[in-house]
């Protein structure tokens, strides 16, 4: 391991003092592990350099589109790059994920519009992207809920038969994505034991950012997050989660365990929220500039930037070329997201049930004819209702 | 007098309630150091210690029931739910346990706990962050529950919530946070379970609570000025309800409408609107009417406004009222 990677941080703990599966170091070099390997070429490599550049670009440009008032809020991914993409790019085209809400880099995984997932943020609607064909489920709010989720969906698939069959084109699993407060969660912990007494094919990857809001992981956990599951019964690796090459080798590992009917598994990818929890938050508050500082050594993309650039993999035109889709992503995202209609109130009122009810169609009735009252009239007060 | 939002008032409530009874403890995600999301617990960590403000682990179920092991060993925990929805995790909790110890003990114990919840909507949040889920707590016996509207019952109310017996659920209106308003410090509060006339009137009676009182106000205000007089009562307890207050209200008007953000069905409103049936039928000239959010899952936030009783919808249950 490189002198950087020897994790003393400035908050370096019971939780940073354990070692990792890393394969490319911060600085750039590729190192060998016993038990994971990364065996794709240069070229996949490049192709997680773009992905990353691309993630980071679509969260800038949120961010940006948040403080010029455009979205309500942004949960940005920053530094959390190489976790994602590494853990996406390993999804077989089976495989099924249940996203906390930081997940932007594993949406664009599997194609999700960056714009749909815009919508839930700029507030209209909770979720727009087509749940079935995306295999991305909506991004759960409350904290450790989807892990649950995402253990029954993995126990209907191996209901299904589509575990342990051998086949690649048939068998699938599930990725849990959560954070390192879930860990806290009940409903984890019940995930945990869910998903071992039923062998379920769900892999639990937890991105240890960190920071839950202001509490640091020393708060929710005293022993490594990775070392949590095997007390479940279900085995735990911590991995570099700023390292896209072992982040891809682990989780690919732990999926096709997974597929074939090994049961669950546990990564915890070891990273950083180099942003603030969300734009609502102020780090500052609670946290050194020196701790920032030490990880954005750790950087997921450069890393891969001097790997590449070294390897002689790539050329310099195939960096000023991804950075010039970045800023045609970005200027797409921004007229898409600026063109996205409103929705109608008076429309959600046949989204509450599958069947609906009498009720609600009256309750319906009776604000639409209110609304039509002010058509005729005029508001009575200056700042009508629509 | 000292003019203070509402939620500087509460952290000079929080602040008095821990200097004056030793065994008071606060309890909730990034209340330390952060001061909290909303900063009602800022500097508190800070003067009182790490013992006494707890940064919880982010785990609901675990803030509420570790507090009712507090309480069961003497201390008066105050709990922060970080936002309404996120309430749930720890219902379990509330309605099984915190509301029925007192009962199942045959009386012989207490659980003087209070649970703050920021709630309403109005902020622009996504989805969870918006909601009023006091119809639940209400409806769960054993649990009392308050909701302040303004910076000088911000203040009172959470000191007399934490001095009760009983637990208490004191619902805190977010959208309101940054209001300004003048406490009385050196005053002689009013008892927490009691309603209060914010302007008295004649001819109608608006019921609200919480961040409604504000829009109920400004409607009185606006009713005003075409000639109608409209009384106002800020509810402040939701359970128990101030009845003695309302009653004489409606009986002197004879026309009701209760206003809140929750959904109308099965919501306080309901309650309110049966028992003053029961106790006021012949003094009444119409139905009590309710103004109330609409009975969809709290919508995406571009409609919010449009699903919150606004100053129209107000006025509109007004004019149906009166033309009875």
């Amino acid at each position: 391991m490189s002198e950087l990677s020897g994790l003393a941080g400035p908050r370096a703990g019971a939780q940073a003092d354990v070692d990792y599966v890393q394969l490319l170091t911060p600085e750039g070099v590729r190192v060998e592990n016993d038990a994971y390997e990364f065996t794709g070429d240069d070229e996949q490599i490049a192709g997680f350099y773009r992905d990353m550049v691309l993630t980071r670009r679509f969260d800038t440009e949120a961010t940006a589109l948040q403080r010029q008032g455009e979205l309500g809020l942004w949960a940005s991914c920053l530094g959390q790059e190489a976790a994602q993409i590494g853990s996406g790019r390993a999804l077989g085209p089976q495989d099924h994920v249940f996203p906390s809400y930081r997940e932007h880099g594993v949406a664009r995984c599997l194609d999700v519009d960056p714009v749909e997932v815009l919508g839930l943020f700029r507030g209209v609607d909770q979720g727009g992207w087509d749940v079935v064909g995306s295999r991305l489920n909506l991004y759960t709010v409350v904290i450790g809920a989807q892990t649950l989720h995402a253990t029954g969906y993995a126990m209907g698939l191996e209901r299904d038969g589509l575990v342990g069959t051998g086949d690649p084109e048939r068998d699938a699993a599930v990725v849990a994505y959560l954070g390192d407060g879930a860990t806290s969660q009940g409903d984890v912990s019940e995930a945990f034991v869910f998903s071992a007494s039923y062998n379920a094919p769900v892999v639990f990857f937890c991105q240890n950012n960190q920071w839950a809001i202001s509490e640091p992981i020393e708060r929710q956990s005293k022993i490594p997050l990775f070392k949590r599951s095997s007390g479940f019964g279900i085995p735990g690796v911590r991995v570099d989660g700023n390292d896209v090459l072992a982040t891809f080798a682990v989780t690919s590992k732990a999926l096709e365990q997974a597929r074939s009917g090994s049961g669950p598994s546990f990564i915890e990818a070891y990273t950083y929220r180099m942003g603030a929890h969300t734009t609502s938050d102020d780090p500052t508050k609670y946290r050194l500039a020196d701790e920032v500082e030490h990880w954005r050594l750790r950087d997921p993309i450069a890393r891969v930037k001097v790997y590449l650039a070294r390897s002689g993999g790539v050329t310099q035109s195939f960096f000023d070329d991804v950075d010039a889709e970045a800023d045609d992503l970005a200027a797409d995202i921004r007229k898409r997201c600026l063109d996205l209609p409103d929705p109608a109130l008076v429309d959600a009122f046949d989204q509450v049930y599958a069947e609906q009810t009498p009720y609600l169609v009256e309750q319906q009735a009776t604000y639409t004819a209110y609304l039509n009252s002010f058509e005729v009239d005029g508001p009575e007060s200056g700042d009508g209702v629509r | 007098m000292t003019t203070l939002t509402i939620a500087k008032a509460l952290n000079a409530g929080l602040r008095r309630a821990l200097e004056a009874d030793p065994k008071v403890v606060l309890a909730g995600q990034d209340i330390g150091k952060l001061g909290g999301v909303f900063r009602v617990t800022e500097g508190l960590q800070k003067d009182f210690g790490e013992a006494r403000v707890i940064d919880s682990p982010l785990a609901e179920s675990g803030i509420v029931g570790t507090a009712v092991g507090m309480a069961l060993r003497g201390y008066r925990p105050v709990c922060e739910m970080q936002f309404d929805g996120f309430t749930m995790p720890a219902f379990d909790q509330i309605v099984n346990q915190v509301a029925k110890f007192h009962f199942r003990s045959g009386g012989r114990i207490n659980i003087p706990m209070v649970i703050r919840i920021p709630y309403g909507g109005g902020i622009g949040a996504v989805e969870h962050h918006s909601e009023s889920p006091e119809a639940y707590f209400c409806h769960t016996a054993g649990l009392k529950a308050v909701a302040v509207s303004n910076a000088d019952d911000a203040y009172w109310m959470i000191q007399q919530a934490v001095a009760s017996a009983d637990p208490v659920i004191f619902f805190e209106p977010k959208r309101r946070y940054h209001e300004r308003g003048e406490v009385d410090v050196a005053g002689d509060p009013q008892p927490l379970h009691s309603a209060k006339i914010i302007k008295e009137g004649s001819d109608l009676t608006l019921l609200a609570y919480g961040p409604m009182v504000k829009v109920c106000t400004d409607a009185a205000g606006a009713a005003e000025d075409e000639g109608r007089s409209l009384e106002v009562i800020d509810l402040r307890t939701l359970s128990p309800l101030d009845m003695a207050t309302i009653t004489r209200s409606a009986e002197k008007t004879g026309r009701v409408v209760v206003v809140h953000e929750a959904a109308g069905n099965l919501g306080l409103g309901a309650e309110i609107a049966a028992r003053i049936t029961e106790k006021c039928f012949y003094s009444l000239e119409a139905p009590v009417l309710r103004v109330t959010g609409f009975d969809l899952p709290y919508p995406a936030s571009r409609l919010e406004d449009e699903y919150l009783p606004d100053l129209d919808r107000v006025l509109d249950a007004v004019d149906r009222s009166l033309a009875y």
